[in-house]
């Protein structure tokens, strides 16, 4: 995933000049192709996430779209009030990007893990979130943030996840893209880069004849639309490497309750906080968090 | 000069009665903050930068940001004053959907940034200098900070980040009046010896009383003092400054006057 955004961060800067990269001091062996090819346009801004932020705000305020980059919980904890006031609230085009999304640095300890972004990143008004599911979508979500340039959170994975589209997708905030055909009244909806989880399961049998959807593109926002994807469906199953808690399912049940005729059971599957504290593999992580079947 | 021009004494003097009759009205605190921060301000506005007030998004105007955003209503007051808006818009301060927040508000006519949570301000206008020079423009960026707002360890990261890629279209001013929120600075975390550091991280550095509009003019019309090197202005300044019973009282930072307080605030000013 982190090769596809390097690749398609190349090449959207060369089609639009007001791209530019600042990195919190890391990207080793990622960012570099850009730092070559637009060193005018690549900062690296030391290990100071405040600064990096607040700066990408006050560039963004004079037309770039500015994309900053570090790992884990650094572009946004750290930095949370930067990205609350000067980002957000004045509706300025800076995406932040984390690599190593829910416990892809598993042994790495809990100040690498996150499993708290999205809770942090969705409760900020004008906040887009991007948590593509594949290399493909991570395009796509791309393509879509320096079009419709904003505030938005580009959480990835690591590398070498699988591609489950051939071509970019179009994508839309809000919008469920299908990944397998199958069920239609019990789906199986992920967000973010344990798609590859879902399609392992799917892959073993253990997820019966669901359809599994990904929606990588949501927001506030856009929980009203999520209604006429309820309405027609019995059960639905949320999937996320992100603490039960101001997650993604959760994020689901508040669009629910905004329509109380519609009965679909909405099911979470997300960490639990035992996971907190604990190191390993990213696989035997989600496994103690509770993401098993 | 600049192309406003201004008797900035005087356009001090009548931003000092506006924002006391603003906060009066609306029982709004951080008086303190404002008056001590008019001279400044004045002179920034009726002097030294670039402005258009019936264009306030002109590309080539310099960038003025308010990081201790509290005291906003001397900014208002300024805006007001030198034609951004009508005078008669001070009277939403503090009102119920007003634009004119308690804390600095980018809703206003002329205002870049919004602030009110301290240390923001310098990282921004970092950023505003590095998309300047970026674009080869010749504008500058002014950030107002307070001297208690150092604490924030925001400003020192953005203040080695701005030497480091020799941001010298960058001007920091501190109001440096020696009080913050409980007591003084120098009881509560002390920034001494201030010169020192921000010379120490790489910026030119000066010191000037922060009410002397020839001083302040003079060295903010100079600029940049050091060709490569932002520029860090120590204004010594008095809380309250204008206003025989606020000068130097933390209350200040939080009382509203009351109207005879008012009454006797501006009687001082009128005949100042």
């Amino acid at each position: 995933m982190r090769n596809a955004f390097i690749q398609e961060l190349v090449a959207l800067a060369r089609q639009h000049p007001h791209i530019a990269l600042i990195v919190g001091d890391l990207g080793y062996s990622v960012i570099e192709p850009f730092a070559e090819e637009f060193p005018d346009r690549f900062i690296n801004a030391g290990v100071a996430e405040q600064n990096m932020t607040g700066l990408a705000a006050g560039m963004a305020s004079e037309g770039y779209h500015v994309f900053t980059y570090s790992i884990a919980n650094f572009p946004t904890f750290r930095c949370a009030e930067q990205i609350r006031n000067d980002v957000a609230y004045h509706k300025l085009p800076v995406t932040v990007v984390a690599v190593g999304g829910g416990l892809a640095y598993g042994a790495l300890g809990y100040s690498h893990h996150a499993v708290q972004d999205y809770a942090l990143m969705r409760t900020m008004p004008n906040m887009q979130i991007a948590a593509p599911g594949d290399p493909m979508e991570t395009r796509a979500c791309m393509r879509y943030l320096v079009e419709h340039p904003g505030p938005s959170y580009l959480r990835l994975g690591k590398a070498g996840e699988p591609c489950f589209h051939e071509v970019p997708p179009e994508v839309n905030p809000g919008q469920w893209l299908k990944i397998r055909e199958g069920d239609e009244e019990h789906v199986l909806l992920s967000t973010g880069a344990c798609l590859q989880m879902a399609m392992e399961w799917a892959n073993e049998g253990k997820l019966g004849n669901r359809s599994i959807y990904s929606l990588p593109l949501w927001s506030m926002k856009d929980k009203d639309i999520q209604i006429k994807n309820l309405q027609s469906r019995k059960e639905v199953t949320t999937l996320e490497d992100h603490l039960q808690d101001a997650g993604f399912g959760s994020w689901l049940l508040e669009a629910r309750v905004q329509d109380p005729k519609i009965a679909c059971t909405i099911n979470l599957m997300a960490l639990n906080h035992t996971v907190c504290g604990t190191v390993g593999s990213q696989t035997t992580l989600n496994r103690i968090g509770g993401l098993t079947i | 000069m600049n192309s406003l021009e201004l008797d900035s004494y005087d356009l001090a003097r009548r931003m000092r009665i506006q924002a006391l009759q603003m906060v009066h009205r609306a029982r709004a605190s951080h008086i303190g903050s404002a008056l001590s921060i008019c001279d400044i301000v004045a002179t920034l506005y009726g002097q030294v930068m670039h402005l258009q007030p019936d264009q306030p998004a002109a590309t080539q105007r310099d960038r003025f940001i308010l990081s201790k955003g509290h005291a906003c209503v001397a900014v208002y007051a300024a805006l007001a004053e030198t034609g951004f808006f009508p005078k008669e818009n001070l009277f939403r301060y503090g009102q119920d959907h007003s634009e004119l927040m308690n804390h600095i508000s980018h809703k206003v006519p002329g205002v870049e940034f919004s602030t009110g949570s301290l240390g923001h301000g310098l990282p921004f206008g970092t950023g505003k200098a590095l998309a300047a020079k970026m674009q080869a423009q010749n504008w500058r960026t002014f950030v107002l900070l307070s001297d208690g707002e150092l604490g924030e360890g925001s400003n020192w990261e953005a203040m080695m980040f701005a030497a480091h890629h020799q941001l010298d279209n960058l001007v920091a001013i501190v109001d440096y009046n020696k009080l913050q929120s409980l007591t003084t600075v120098d009881q509560t975390l002390r920034i001494e010896p201030l010169a020192d550091k921000a010379h120490a991280f790489g910026w030119a550095v000066r010191e000037v009383d922060g009410h002397d509009h020839v001083k302040l003019a003079e060295l903010l019309g100079t600029l940049p003092w050091e060709a490569g090197k932002p520029s860090f202005l120590i204004a010594h300044t008095t809380k309250g400054k204008g206003v025989s019973f606020m000068e130097n009282k933390v209350e200040w930072h939080y009382k509203s006057p009351s109207q005879e307080q008012l009454d006797q605030a501006l009687e001082e000013l009128n005949h100042a």
